[in-house]
């Protein structure tokens, strides 16, 4: 096979020379060998480079900022956990102000409130209140059997692996205002 | 490298393989170190360069591109103007367009002043002509893609000019434009031929194309 591979080393050659030369010394080949593959790797990286930062753009895109939309008056929100719907205008790529829903599960704790978020912690399902006749009081979500106590804690033995989000709220002029999302663990 | 070229090269053979499409006589009047002039030989590889740079980017401009009349335009202009680096890739695809015309028309040009088109080689001649064809059906279909005013008229126009072939120039126009006018069926179809079956056809006729040169050779000098 060593005869038929591009590079032979210069070794052989430089003996069959017949006289001396210094090793360090780079033999024509080696030298087109590194142009050449200079030359074509300039060149590749030249159309591959833009490309390749073009496809991976979304995983450097940084995340907008998620304003307080005001979902419900503090009056309709009691101890029992209730499903208010709310929308925020989204950019998606080309689609621009996009109207998107979501939801979140809102209870009175003492003089605090709890608002979380229905995605399910295992796999993105939808998680909702006191829907699963064998599991009374809890969340529960229908993809994997999923489930959370009422304050949003996954029970040990089900899928999910972490706590629902909450999502972070403000209480103005009588008005739950909810804002970004909390991760716990 | 060295060693994983070895280690593959010694269960798979790969040299033989790889020698068989690089390692082949380049003679010395095509050869542009001995004649400078020989230049105009290199008009074929160029076209086939170009094409590969269509291909690749062309490849990642579907990533964001929708061919659909609601989202089309925008989303060219979203890939253009808010992706990184996306008016280099469109770029490259809308210039690279031209220059594929253009090096194929000179790639024409040396064939036919040098005569090479001439017995035993007339076949290969065809598969060019019908890769000429290919390669404008490809210009004419991309036009329209990003659906702006320019690219509607210019396939409002060609699908009239396909109109005025005796007999079956109605029947053309409808089957092109999917539907009696330029609208939403028009730009999927095109899209669909853009995207799949031209290129399928061009991969096929360049395949043509190369193996007859190598069986067939270079020809002579003048």
């Amino acid at each position: 096979m060593s005869d038929h591979t591009l590079d032979h080393g210069g070794a052989k050659w430089r003996e069959n020379a017949g006289r001396q030369e210094n090793v360090n010394e780079i033999t024509r080949r080696q030298f087109l060998t590194y142009t050449l593959m200079g030359t074509g790797g300039f060149m590749v990286s030249t159309l591959l480079v833009p490309s390749v930062r073009y496809a991976v753009d979304p995983l450097l895109k940084k995340g907008e900022e998620e304003p307080y939309v005001p979902v419900a008056d503090v009056s309709e929100i009691g101890s029992e956990p209730k499903r208010f719907e709310f929308t925020l205008k989204v950019d998606d790529a080309w689609v621009k102000n996009q109207q998107t829903t979501y939801s979140a599960w809102v209870y009175k704790q003492g003089s605090d409130f709890v608002a979380l978020s229905p995605v399910c912690k295992h796999l993105g399902c939808t998680v909702s209140w006191n829907t699963s006749p064998q599991h009374p009081e809890m969340f529960y979500c229908p993809c994997h059997g999923g489930l959370y106590t009422k304050d949003g804690i996954n029970v040990p033995g089900t899928p999910p692996r972490a706590p629902l989000d909450m999502y972070d709220y403000k209480v103005e002029n009588g008005k739950l205002y909810l804002g970004p999302l909390i991760q716990r663990t | 490298m060295r060693k994983m070229y070895d280690w593959l090269d010694e269960r798979l053979d790969l040299s033989p393989i790889w020698r068989d499409i690089a390692d082949h006589e380049v003679p010395e009047h095509v050869n542009p170190a001995h004649h400078f002039s020989a230049f105009v030989y290199c008009f074929g590889g160029l076209t086939f360069f170009t094409v590969v740079i269509q291909i690749l980017s062309g490849m990642f401009l579907v990533m964001y591109y929708t061919p659909d009349i609601v989202n089309a335009f925008n989303s060219v202009k979203y890939l253009q103007t808010e992706v990184a680096f996306g008016y280099i890739v469109r770029g490259m695809h809308h210039w690279g367009a031209s220059v594929v015309i253009v090096m194929l028309f000179l790639h024409t040009l040396r064939v036919f002043f040098t005569g090479s088109y001439k017995k035993p080689r007339e076949m290969n001649w065809v598969v060019g002509v019908l890769l000429f064809a290919t390669i404008l059906g490809l210009g004419f279909t991309g036009y329209l893609l990003p659906w702006d005013n320019k690219a509607y008229f210019a396939t409002k126009v060609g699908l009239e000019i396909a109109e005025t072939v005796p007999l079956v120039g109605p029947y053309i126009k409808t089957f092109l434009a999917g539907g009696d006018i330029v609208g939403a069926s028009t730009l999927t179809r095109f899209f669909a031929i853009h995207v799949f079956f031209l290129p399928g056809i061009l991969l096929a006729l360049l395949a043509a194309h190369f193996i007859l040169i190598r069986r067939q050779g270079i020809s002579g000098p003048l």
